[in-house]
């Protein structure tokens, strides 16, 4: 089980592709979350092909495998697009995402899909989660790493701050949590609905090493996730600072959140010349 | 009960290195020896239920075996979603221990009354129920949640409770237990109202009412068989229970039996908690007088209801 490297064009070439995953599985399922997948890409692809993550789609359960948490459930596509690309499961099977029977739930259930770590879509959750493994990593001297990555309308949640608290009291440095600041939420931006601004002081004051990067340069997305393996003594947060949707965001002008919605057929068709263009 | 509870954790945790403690500022000296033999199993966060709850899926999810402490309020109320959503669904080995279950906590106030942890816990698949009598039956227990798959909620006493039980009824997940026959009435209880109930059968049998005491320390998976069996050939079924009558044992069992065909001409009636907030402040004991949940409200209840249906001399039917 090892972690797979690869160039940087290689990395934007799999980002590529699984942002055309996200859309047009979301698009085919008539509903999910595209936005919220899309501007978060550039980590999950430095996560699984950068070499960060060590991980073995034949034996999802190895104990030594590290784990990725995706608290921010409903970014579900994105994790579906980066497991079908890691080949936990075949890439036509996303096209059954959100359909009776299949194992691509709204959001992800870790009993009906190997390469799901937990159930996830009651935002909040994820980090404890994540502390909890990386204390049995440590107890049972495994080196594992676990990585967590949440939303940043998620950190509204009272218990995130209380893992970050934990986190920080057990000097857990094999936990990384990363935060998908694209600045939207539900209802609208995470500024106007419950401004956490800035968010690297705040996770200073609790005790993390932070980072703060634009989520959407692969290179800064790589560069930051490597650095987390220096750290000691101390949990990091890398703030990834992202745009919802990107880069189609140009074609959704008219609603910049877009939260929750697929992309009808003619803004698939859009988004996908868009990405073929680039 | 809550010791002896305590006592086990330490003890299984000698034997068995998935053994974890987490408690949230609550009852530090009660595992001191715990935390000085296992400090890195031992885990005392602050208050944050919550967090602690993922924590300890967390830790499951790798194989470990997290005993989670605090007052049964906070654990069950509180972390309601994080119950559902990281333990339940996840379906992993985490011991739940809530201390105070019922009224246990009457001189703190009904901000720490668990009244209603049973009926909201029993709504959640995969989760299992365990309400001991006395310290004794939870020694027997104990052993049985190291190999148990899925969540565990241990509903604890207020601790000093008489030991009722006793070493001939090995304790077996799943199972009631019958504490002693009659054909005129069956009582059917879980915790330590136990103790009433076998109370209430002694004084009943003295005025000539026969009854059957089915304890139920295992509230879900309910015992169906055991219950369906003992009610079949009495007129009258009487439960009683420390917690809210809305969703707790009383209603598990009234569900069973109505389902079952309970005959028009049987008695059915529940002694718990009225559906109402405490509107008196006081020990345990005079919040369970005022409840009305007493062996002697007990007696009087299976008594009234004999009367009705004529027992011991009127005929009986004998399906259920």
């Amino acid at each position: 089980m090892t972690a797979s490297t690869a160039s940087l064009a290689d990395l934007k070439a799999r980002a590529k592709s699984i942002r055309k995953n996200i859309i047009t599985s979301t698009t085919a399922a008539g509903s999910g979350h595209p936005t919220s997948s899309l501007s978060a890409v550039e980590i999950a692809v430095a996560l699984y092909f950068g070499g960060i993550l060590r991980y073995d789609p034949k034996n999802p359960h190895r104990p030594e495998r590290d784990r990725f948490l995706l608290s921010k459930g409903h970014a579900a596509p994105l994790l579906y697009a980066v497991l079908a690309e890691a080949g936990y499961f075949p890439v036509d099977q996303l096209l059954t995402l959100r359909k009776l029977d299949s194992p691509l739930e709204g959001h992800p259930n870790m009993r009906r899909l190997p390469g799901v770590e937990a159930s996830t879509g009651s935002l909040g959750q994820g980090l404890s989660i994540g502390i909890g493994h990386a204390l049995a990593a440590r107890l049972d001297g495994r080196d594992a790493r676990v990585y967590v990555l949440i939303g940043d309308g998620e950190i509204d949640e009272g218990q995130v701050w209380e893992a970050a608290m934990s986190a920080h009291k057990f000097k857990l440095d094999n936990l990384v949590a990363i935060i998908d600041q694209n600045g939207y939420q539900q209802t609208g931006a995470t500024k106007e609905v419950l401004d956490l601004t800035p968010l690297a002081p705040k996770w200073e004051a609790f005790g993390w090493s932070v980072q703060e990067i634009n989520g959407n340069d692969q290179q800064q997305a790589l560069d930051a996730l490597k650095k987390t393996s220096q750290v000691k003594g101390r949990p990091s947060v890398i703030v990834s600072k992202t745009v919802k949707g990107w880069p189609i965001q140009t074609i959704l002008s008219k609603d910049p959140n877009h939260h929750g919605k697929a992309l009808t057929q003619e803004e698939m068709k859009q988004a996908l010349a868009l990405l073929d263009a680039r | 009960m809550r010791k002896a509870c305590l006592d086990m954790v330490y003890e299984l945790a000698k034997r068995d290195p998935r053994v974890f403690f987490i408690g949230s500022d609550l009852g530090a000296g009660t595992l001191q020896q715990f935390k000085d033999e296992m400090p890195d199993r031992f885990l005392m966060e602050g208050v944050s239920e919550a967090n602690i709850i993922g924590i300890a899926a967390g830790l499951a999810l790798d194989g470990k075996i997290p005993y989670v402490n605090t007052i049964a309020t906070f654990l069950t109320r509180r972390c309601f979603e994080q119950i559902v959503v990281d333990l339940c669904l996840h379906d992993v080995n985490v011991r739940l221990i809530g201390n105070g279950g019922g009224l246990v906590y009457a001189p703190l106030g009904p901000t720490h009354l668990a009244i209603e942890d049973i009926a909201i816990l029993r709504a959640i698949p995969n989760m299992t129920i365990v309400a001991p009598a006395d310290a004794e039956e939870m020694c027997r227990f104990m052993p049985r949640t190291l190999e148990y798959q899925g969540p565990i909620y241990i509903r604890l006493a207020k601790g000093g409770d008489p030991v009722v039980t006793c070493p001939e009824h090995p304790f077996a997940i799943g199972r009631a237990i019958v504490m002693r026959e009659g054909t005129d009435a069956l009582i059917v209880t879980t915790g330590v109202a136990l103790k009433s109930a076998l109370d209430a059968a002694t004084l009943l049998g003295e005025r000539g009412v026969a009854a059957t005491v089915l304890h139920v320390p295992t509230i879900k998976p309910l015992d169906t068989e055991a219950i369906l069996t003992c009610a079949a050939d009495v007129p009258v079924v009487v439960t009683i229970e420390e917690h809210s009558v809305i969703g707790g044992m009383g209603s598990a069992v009234a569900e069973v039996v109505a389902e079952a065909g309970f005959s028009p001409g049987k008695q059915f009636r529940r002694i718990g908690i009225p559906d109402r907030f405490p509107d008196q402040y006081g020990s345990q004991a005079s919040l369970m007088e005022r409840c009305a949940i007493t062996t002697a409200r007990l007696v009087e209840v299976v008594t009234e209801l004999a009367d009705r249906v004529g027992t011991p001399t009127a005929p009986r039917r004998s399906s259920v």
